[in-house]
């Protein structure tokens, strides 16, 4: 690794401060793909400002119909929460399911979307609930949010600081792993919502997560697995690398749908 | 480069320690506090043989920081046989032989013991995904699933 | 309880494993300690212009920047290959040289061209990201078949075409001949993916120069130490022997890969010299990814011939071995004389051909890997057997049967003669306890749930404990393949075993003590093994190819013969009776039939206060063996794979998974089961998860664990192990070797399995979900 500093402040606003005030600072939240970077001597940021000191950040709580998560809670904070299970239980089972134990205990969900990995479980459920990224500045709608790979909406010297999350009973993420890394190979959230079915894909394609439209419409009018089986999921757009072609990719996109609209 | 002063529980013992930011928990458990039984199988946190808990929670060591640990609760596999008594795990690990080469198994015990604290009675299939993080090459994993489950077993007969 | 023989004696190692106590090579620190860190080239090919070392030596605290030309200019020798292979022309193979620091040429990545010494190991591999190397690049390849092909990049000036060399074995016209009068012919293209060795430690070396005794110490991962001693002494100039000590202390698996003496040992060792400072070097894992030697990597065809009783007739190979970008110590012989020797299988096969065509590429070296190559051979012959019954309409475990070895000793076609063995009693016994009588309800039931089940067999065979010394140097061997050992019985009569058998992981500190406790009649704490550190034990041949109980503990027992002729000698001489009526059993020494006896520990003592000793006696009681065997061994045995695959998305899942092994005598079968589950991992591993990936530039893509798939604990099943033996007739204790069988005997197991469930035979492995998904679709 090389040589950085470590900031640890108590609130947002010291958090910000620091990180303008770095060269070329970088948040650090759960640090599981920031560390191993900077380890691998691909990231090297002057600075490291961890956020998880401000309390600001942390807990989860409901706001009305609204599920509100603390950008810096753990991913196991999130699957382990009474709230979150009552509001929201797929979101809780999909946090149950991200990397193994180790990075659930460590990894925030303001980190995994604020990183943006195309491959990244958060991302396909916050976009499928329809939620709010809310930061030091704004709030941001989830379809505005995620801009493609590794990239958001988020300007420099911006932080997450929560998330908001519409209650929803009917949703569920399917994710099939990409065998070597855990990552989703295809992951599906789909959720059945105020305005409609939102179907959210991680893991597939070239441009990171995106919702279907054909998916959202079969679902729209018949929530069922069935409903899916007439619907053309397209490889166009889709990757393809060694662990499966986009051909494949566009297979799982069905059956993991179809799977997580049967556990929804 | 400024060092950063960090004093920690580690095993239930007071410590304090002198980092650079860019040290990891581990980094310092073997380089500072000479606790070598945490190992770096590949320091991008996927093979788990650097397992520790922090404030009972199970972390990949290399993917922490040696300074986030200020006052938190650390404990590690020196930490595990109480006063010369080995941990139900561990008497099991032998009996069944649950370990080959070894590098991995001080990871996979604390692993396991962090599983047993949350749930005393996993499933042979809880027990396979809880220990995802935990690669070991040697055993093919058969001899450690029965060891953990033999372990909880015991266990909870005891409690 | 017993602690003998065939007991499941708990394993003495562990405490210190358990309590994180292990004392492994990374685990060592010496003062005065400097940390390496190698300039690795980006590149799969390239000409090395120059280096421009000054960024990085004007950095704080880097000690010292060394190159290529500084090492062979200080006589630091080329990395030899071990073992001649001579081609069918009789020219001798074309060995490229390999430095431990490249001078002229790069030829993989991860090729080192020159070392960062620093006061840190973070500062110096930063320091080595300063050091800038200017490169010409040149075209690469990765792929074995394209690198053969006319107008492919060469790696070597000494091997045109990149053949290494063009080796045959069998009779070609007779097996021509048998095969085209052939009832059926069965022929495949079959590949055996590369894969990397992976032992949890990465490797490490911890060198330290005596400039006022001119001494070296090498703290190592090292499978072999003694034999890195003899290379680095005698091939790569570091030091003599007598002023070189390696100690390989815990070590963290190895499956192969640490066999080798890799350019960093060697490089750490000179530059300790050079720095006058200890120079220690510790892998990371994606280091290990481009530097430990990689495995398999074959592509064959084939062509297997059955008269019309399902009897085979001719077995016809043609393979090229990737070999990667230098020769690494073993490579030469493994898809030689590990690999085409092999190609008998459990058969009697009276005519077999085999061309094995050895190619350079710009990958990382490629050398033995758990099993090599009886591995490749297992494969191959048993994908044939099973593909050849589907397309005759036979019963796979008929067509086996029809087939097998029943008398012994029998004589190969190729070089190996199977001295015993019982294949039908290992295939009868894995039958019954997977139940495949019961396989086509279990079929239809999964069928209902919309899931394929299917069900694949190997019978495997393989050679162990690789011998006798003159007839592997007569096949071009550079070493001789015997072992060592040494019983030391000291005056209060507990023994330490001193043996050039390496554990590292075996559990040879519980299974050596075994033998010695039993044999004579004292508790098994009473014994300790000494091994891994050349100052203690005088020498030794290492641990790999399943050697050490045939081979280590045989070397033991021959020790121990002449301890007990020396112990029988003082008893009698003290006892007043004959030598032929001692008797050791229940701790003592005894006169049979009478009340005279000695404490074992009395006979240590008189040994060594040589108070009252037979006339001419030497005092003590010490005895030491070198054990050269007379054949190699022959472990087999019958695996049978079910397995179910969800046809949406071509996941399979191993619902069973049953052994049937012949290991001949077994000391401890608690050991011996993780052993066999330890290779069926490995096996099952090549078989659905790994694979080394290359582009076509020569850029390693798995270069990592987000990308080369690990076995994880939830890939894996139970398995079912068993034993069904026969007596190695040639060593004393009747045993055949453990380690690798796993590893052979399952890839064609589970491959069978997963083809006979999907009902299409296109199927490489690793069988991913993608690539089973992908021949379901293409059957359809």
């Amino acid at each position: 690794m090389y040589p950085t500093k470590y900031h640890k402040p108590d609130s947002v606003d010291a958090a910000i401060t620091a990180l303008s005030g770095a060269e070329d600072g970088k948040f650090l939240a759960g640090g599981q793909t920031l560390l191993a970077t900077m380890k691998q001597h691909l990231a090297a940021p002057s600075d490291l400002v961890d956020v998880r000191g401000i309390s600001d950040l942390s807990g989860i709580r409901m706001d009305g119909d609204t599920l509100v998560i603390g950008a810096a809670t753990t991913h196991a904070e999130v699957a382990a929460s009474a709230d979150v299970n009552s509001a929201c239980p797929g979101l809780a089972r999909l946090a149950a399911g991200i990397g193994d134990p180790a990075v659930r205990h460590m990894g925030t969900i303001g980190g995994s979307i604020a990183n943006n990995d195309p491959a990244a479980c958060y991302p396909a459920g916050l976009l499928a609930l329809n939620a709010t990224i809310v930061t030091n500045s704004r709030e941001i709608a989830a379809d505005d949010f995620f801009l493609g790979l590794f990239t958001t909406a988020l300007e420099e010297d911006e932080i997450i600081t929560s998330v908001r999350v519409p209650a929803c009973a009917k949703a569920a993420y399917a994710k099939f792993r990409q065998p070597a890394s855990l990552f989703a190979l295809v992951g599906v959230c789909v959720a059945q919502t105020a305005d409609g079915a939102r179907v959210a894909i991680t893991g597939a394609g070239e441009d990171g997560v995106f919702r279907h439209e054909g998916l959202e419409a079969a679902l729209s009018s018949d929530w069922s697995a069935s409903a899916i089986d007439g619907v053309e999921v397209s490889a166009d757009g889709l990757m393809s690398d060694i662990h499966g072609s986009a051909a494949y990719r566009a297979n799982l996109i069905k059956v993991m749908a179809k799977r997580a609209v049967a556990a929804a | 480069m400024s060092k950063i002063h960090v004093t920690t529980k580690v095993n239930g013992d007071e410590v304090e320690y002198l980092c650079e930011p860019r040290e990891t928990l581990l980094d310092c458990l073997r380089d500072h506090l000479d606790l070598t039984g945490a190992k770096e199988g590949c320091g991008t946190g996927d093979c788990g043989a650097c397992s520790v808990t922090m404030d009972g929670r199970l972390v990949c060591s290399c993917l922490v920081l040696g300074a986030e640990a200020q006052g938190k609760e650390i404990a590690t596999i020196e930490g595990m046989a109480e006063d010369g008594a080995l941990h139900p795990l561990q008497r099991k690990f032998i009996e069944h032989a649950a370990l080959q080469c070894g590098i991995c198994t001080p990871g996979i015990l604390v692993a396991a013991k962090s599983l047993l604290e949350k749930n005393p009675d996993p499933t042979e299939t809880e027990m396979r995904y809880w220990l995802a993080g935990n690669l070991c090459r040697c055993t093919g994993y058969d001899k450690i699933i029965r060891a953990v489950m033999d372990a909880a077993a015991e266990m909870r007969e005891a409690s | 309880m017993s602690t003998g023989i065939g007991a499941r004696v708990k394993r003495k190692e562990d405490k210190r494993f358990i309590t994180g106590k292990g004392k492994y090579t990374d685990d060592v620190r010496s003062e005065n300690q400097a940390y390496a860190a190698f300039v690795r080239s980006p590149h799969a090919h390239a000409k090395i212009k120059g280096i421009d070392k000054s960024a990085a030596l004007a950095m704080e605290g880097v000690i010292d920047v060394l190159d290529g030309h500084q090492l062979t200019g200080d006589g630091i020798g080329n990395i030899i290959c071990g073992w001649a292979i001579t081609s069918k022309d009789g020219s001798a193979m074309n060995m490229g040289a390999w430095s431990a620091l490249a001078t002229e040429k790069v030829r993989y990545v991860g090729d080192a061209a020159a070392v960062v010494i620093a006061e840190t190991q973070a500062l110096a591999r930063i320091a080595a990201e300063a050091v800038e190397v200017d490169y010409e690049v040149l075209p690469a390849v990765s792929n074995a078949k394209k690198a053969l092909a006319d107008g492919a990049p060469e790696i070597h000036d000494n091997a045109p075409g990149n053949l290494i060399y063009d080796w045959e074995i069998g009779e070609e016209a007779a097996t021509d001949a048998a095969l085209s009068e052939a009832a059926h012919v069965t022929e495949m293209e079959i590949t055996n993916n590369r894969l990397s060795p992976n032992p949890m430690e990465p490797r490490s070396a911890v060198a330290t120069y005596d400039a006022a005794e001119e001494h070296y110490t090498l703290y190592t991962t090292s499978q072999n130490p003694h034999v890195a001693r003899l290379v680095l002494s005698a091939f790569y100039q570091v030091a003599p022997e007598h002023k070189l000590r390696v100690i390989a202390p815990d070590v963290g698996g190895g499956f192969g890969s640490k066999i080798y003496i890799y350019p960093e040992e060697i490089t750490c060792l000179w530059a300790s010299m050079k720095t006058n400072r200890s120079v220690k070097w510790t892998s990371d894992r994606s280091e290990a990814f481009i530097t430990d030697a990689h495995g398999r990597d074959h592509i064959s065809t084939a062509k297997m011939g059955f008269d019309a009783d399902g009897r085979i007739t001719g077995f016809k190979v043609d393979t090229i071995a990737n070999f990667g970008a230098y020769m690494s110590l073993f490579s030469s012989a493994v898809p030689t004389y590990l690999y085409a020797t092999l190609l008998s299988g459990q058969y009697d096969i009276q005519n077999i051909h085999c061309n094995v065509r050895a190619v350079y590429t710009n990958t990382v070296p490629v050398d033995a890997y758990r099993g090599a190559g009886r591995p490749e051979a297992c494969y191959l012959i048993e994908r044939m057997m099973e593909t050849a019954a589907r397309e005759m309409g036979k019963d796979p475990s008929e067509l086996r049967r029809a087939n097998f070895v029943r008398e012994f000793p029998h004589q190969t076609p190729v070089i190996m003669a199977y001295d015993a063995g019982d294949f039908d009693a290992n295939l009868d016994q894995a039958r019954e306890a997977a139940d495949v009588a019961g396989f086509p309800a279990r079929k239809e039931e999964a069928a209902k749930r919309g899931k394929l089940r299917g069900l694949g067999y190997s019978s495997y065979i393989e050679a162990c404990g690789i011998a006798p010394s003159a007839a592997v140097g007569s096949l071009g061997a550079g070493v001789g393949l015997w072992e060592s050992a040494e019983v030391r019985v000291n005056p209060v009569g507990t023994i330490e075993i001193l043996t050039g058998s390496h554990s590292h992981g075996q559990g040879h500190e519980t299974t050596f003590a075994q033998i010695v406790a039993e044999r004579f009649s004292i508790p098994i704490e009473n014994v300790s093994i000494v091994h891994g550190d050349t100052d203690k034990v005088q020498f030794g041949m290492g641990t790999y190819g399943s050697r050490s109980g045939a081979v280590g503990m045989s070397a033991i027992v021959k020790a121990m013969d002449k301890v007990e002729a020396k112990v029988r000698k003082i008893a009698a001489h003290v006892l007043e009776a004959s030598e032929d009526d001692i008797v050791i059993e229940g701790g003592e020494v005894k006169v049979k039939g009478t009340d005279k006896a000695m404490g074992w520990h009395e006979v240590g003592l008189s040994a060594y206060t040589a108070h009252n000793l037979p006339p001419d006696m030497e005092p003590g009681l010490k005895e030491s063996a070198f054990y050269d065997p007379a054949n190699f061994t022959f472990p087999a045995g019958a695996y049978i794979c079910e397995v179910e695959v969800d046809p949406e998305t071509g996941v399979t899942e191993i619902v069973r998974f049953t052994a049937s092994d012949d290991f001949g005598t077994i000391i401890n079968p608690m050991i011996v089961e993780g052993q066999v589950h330890g290779g069926i991992a490995q096996g099952i591993g090549q078989a659905m998860l790994e694979q080394v990936v290359y582009d076509d530039d020569g850029q390693l893509i798995t270069g990592s664990y987000m990308d080369y798939t690990m076995p994880r604990a939830a890939d894996l099943p139970f398995y079912d192990v068993h034993h069904a033996s026969t007596i190695c007739p040639n060593n004393p204790l009747g045993m055949k070797g453990c380690g690798e069988a796993g590893a052979i005997g399952s890839p064609p197991a589970v491959i069978n399995a997963i083809t006979d469930a999907i009902g299409s035979n296109t199927l490489a492995m690793p069988a991913t979900p993608h690539a089973v998904w992908s021949a379901l679709q293409a059957a359809q």
